[in-house]
């Protein structure tokens, strides 16, 4: 009967709903297409930047760009002898582009170019495309290195873009903001739904969520000035910024997220799975622990995916307080370079279109993969969650 | 009341167009954040003596300048470095000519540890080791058993470039090396680590000390004073730089440019903490 009511209307409401009783009131079905226009808008947008950062990227993900710091030179011999085809891609323009010089403009292109191979390094790295995957990915023994080392020096007379140190920066900075507020926030979303009375919730619940509205760089500065050295006083490490302070500091950020959600997860197990519990004699302690939690886990592990993608995103708590050394170490105690600090710190330096500047895109897109793909498998997990639930699954 | 708001606002009208009709020429400085405080000093003061001139100055760093320069954006490009190949390339592309190059200042960069350090100086040398990760350890040089802590600015500071070309000789700072968004950071941190070593702008430097720096083994140790900064004692200095599009280089640009070449502009270089240009540098 339902079903049947529901495709009678969809059959009535006519072109783009406007039959939809909307027929004395244009003004509010305008209103409602432009909603619809503007929300419609905010996907395409992210779509558009989706491409665009992809555009960037392309080169590097299938190896079109060459780093190699030598550089083949004619003598003006040689460049007499090439044609107009070959001659524009020697200097690097396109043919259209190659037709509106002029000479003399063609010429000093020529002086600049042979110039620039006179400073080019001519040692047995110089040949060598630093931007192509194997040298992105794998450790390689560097002139003036004693072992293959993973190295990434972007501005340097050789190019080294080895990316593994950056990877590892960035998980370890989020897996110990995780590992820092992930329990915490748990604990947290336990006790305000399950356990605490409703006066308490009610402070408690908006002073954790307030916590989302301290802008990162505050943060960062907090944890820059005060955190690193109340924290060297205490573990006595070594490097006064590093993976640890940073992770504490975006587990501060990273809080109110998971908190939220597994709160709401908690939330949305109907009250008939505690009071039947309750009925049946258990503690309120056991009815959250064993029978609500355990509803909720997927919802909890949304959280934890989102504050994942929150933490692996974040650029300011991390430049500011990580000491963006780009060491290869596994320790938590040692500084570290995240990807977003690497890209916040270097792209406004880079030649607009070069190797560097690809690189950098291409770091981002990784990031922008990763975060939407978290992004999705949480919100995911969490309709799937409701909709188990609310029985309809 | 409202005739009386009326007035005024067509008073402050008259005076927006007066002022922009009284502007007739405007110039715009973009690129290094080493320069920008400079550059806007001496904006000021030209605007101060040429009020028809408006200067607009603003930062984003040297290469931020260059792309500036290229797009036609910017009519001068501020340097802590000098040009790439690669950039005058591309500026041929975009109009055709090489950008012209104007030394507009000294800076001599200091290498400083923390104020209780033993060590006293160092030779180009040491230092070089030092930020490439050879020397780990202050007692290698005459210092305290400790570890060595690296501080080092950002790869997108000219500042960085120019220590990696001229102390490093062109080889890669150590992986450990901590880098800090800026000389002020690098300073602060250098005043609280005890086994720090950081460089800068040999202006900057309150709350660490400065390190006297040797040519090599047997020559003296030098201070980075102005006098042995500007007689090229000291080792490690640079020039600062303008760029500018040749066809550009004509009128209100040209005579700012030769001003602050001259004596009067070369005279607020010092307030700044860079150094001036030697006589034989300076425009006549």
């Amino acid at each position: 009967m339902a079903e049947k009511n529901s495709s009678e209307r969809r059959r009535s409401i006519g072109w783009m709903g406007i039959n939809r009783g909307h027929h004395a009131r244009p003004i509010e079905w305008i209103l409602e297409k432009g909603i619809f226009l503007i929300s419609f808008s905010a996907i395409l947008m992210i779509f558009l930047i989706f491409l665009f950062i992809g555009k960037e990227a392309v080169p590097i993900l299938f190896e079109r760009v060459n780093s190699a710091a030598a550089q083949k030179v004619l003598s003006s011999e040689e460049v007499e002898k090439l044609s107009k085809a070959e001659l524009a891609e020697y200097l690097g323009v396109s043919p259209t582009e190659l037709k509106k010089m002029d000479d003399e403009t063609v010429k000093l292109l020529l002086e600049v170019k042979a110039e620039s191979a006179k400073e080019a390094p001519t040692d047995k790295d110089a040949a060598i495309n630093t931007a192509s995957w194997r040298y992105m990915l794998k450790p390689y023994q560097w002139t003036g290195y004693e072992k293959p080392e993973y190295i990434w020096q972007p501005v340097s007379a050789i190019h080294k873009y080895n990316i593994i140190p950056l990877l590892i920066g960035s998980l370890k900075t989020s897996l110990v903001a995780l590992a820092f507020s992930v329990p915490l926030s748990l604990a947290a979303a336990i006790y305000v739904s399950q356990l605490a009375p409703p006066v308490v919730k009610e402070i408690v619940k908006p002073c954790i969520e307030l916590l989302a509205g301290i802008p990162s760089v505050v943060l960062g500065f907090f944890a820059l000035l005060v955190m690193a050295t109340v924290f060297q006083n205490v573990f006595g490490y070594e490097s006064r910024l590093n993976a640890f302070v940073a992770g504490i500091a975006l587990g501060l950020a990273v809080i109110p997220v998971t908190f939220s959600i597994s709160e709401d997860a908690l939330t949305s197990v109907p009250s008939s799975y505690t009071q039947a519990a309750l009925g049946l004699g258990s503690s309120k302690w056991q009815a959250a622990w064993k029978i609500v939690l355990p509803a909720a886990i997927p919802g909890v592990f949304a959280a934890v995916i989102l504050g994942f993608g929150r933490a692996i995103g974040e650029t300011m708590i991390v430049l500011m307080a990580s000491g963006n050394a780009s060491i290869m170490s596994l320790s938590i105690f040692d500084s570290t370079r995240t990807i977003t600090a690497t890209i916040a710190a270097e792209l406004a330096e880079t030649v607009f279109g070069g190797h560097h500047y690809r690189i950098l895109f291409t770091l981002g897109l990784m990031l922008f993969t990763v975060t939407f793909l978290a992004n999705l498998a949480g919100e995911m997990t969490i309709q799937r969650l409701k909709r188990h639930l609310e029985g309809k699954a | 009341m409202k005739s009386a708001l009326k007035k005024l606002s067509l008073a402050a009208l008259m005076l927006a167009v007066i002022s922009t009709s009284q502007a007739a020429s405007t110039i715009t400085a973009k690129g290094s954040d080493t320069l920008v405080i400079l550059a806007q000093k001496w904006a000021e003061a030209y605007m101060k003596k040429n009020s028809d001139v408006q200067i607009q100055v603003t930062g984003g760093g040297s290469g931020t300048g260059f792309a500036a320069l290229q797009n036609k954006t910017t009519d001068l490009a501020n340097a802590s470095r000098k040009i790439k190949s690669k950039e005058i390339e591309a500026c041929i592309k975009a109009f055709g000519k090489r950008p012209t190059e104007y030394k507009v200042a000294l800076d001599g960069l200091s290498v400083y540890v923390a104020g209780d350090n033993p060590v006293k100086e160092l030779t180009v040398d040491q230092i070089a080791q030092i930020f490439t990760g050879k020397i780990r350890n202050w007692k290698e040089v005459g210092g305290n058993d400790s570890p060595i802590t690296v501080y080092s600015r950002e790869n997108s500071s000219g500042t960085y470039e120019f220590f990696k070309e001229s102390v490093l000789k062109g080889a890669d700072f150590a992986a450990s090396a901590q880098t800090m968004p800026g000389t002020a950071a690098v300073l602060q941190a250098v005043a609280k680590d005890k086994t720090g070593i950081g460089y800068g702008g040999a202006a900057y430097g309150e709350g660490a000390k400065h390190l006297l720096v040797k040519r090599d083994d047997s020559s003296p140790a030098i201070e980075p004073t102005e006098e042995n900064v500007v007689k090229g004692e000291y080792p490690i200095w640079r020039y600062l730089y303008i760029y500018v599009n040749p066809a550009l280089d004509k009128g209100e640009i040209a005579k700012y440019l030769t001003w602050i070449r001259s004596a009067e502009g070369q005279s607020l270089v010092k307030e700044i903490g860079y150094f001036p240009l030697p006589e034989n540098l300076r425009a006549k």
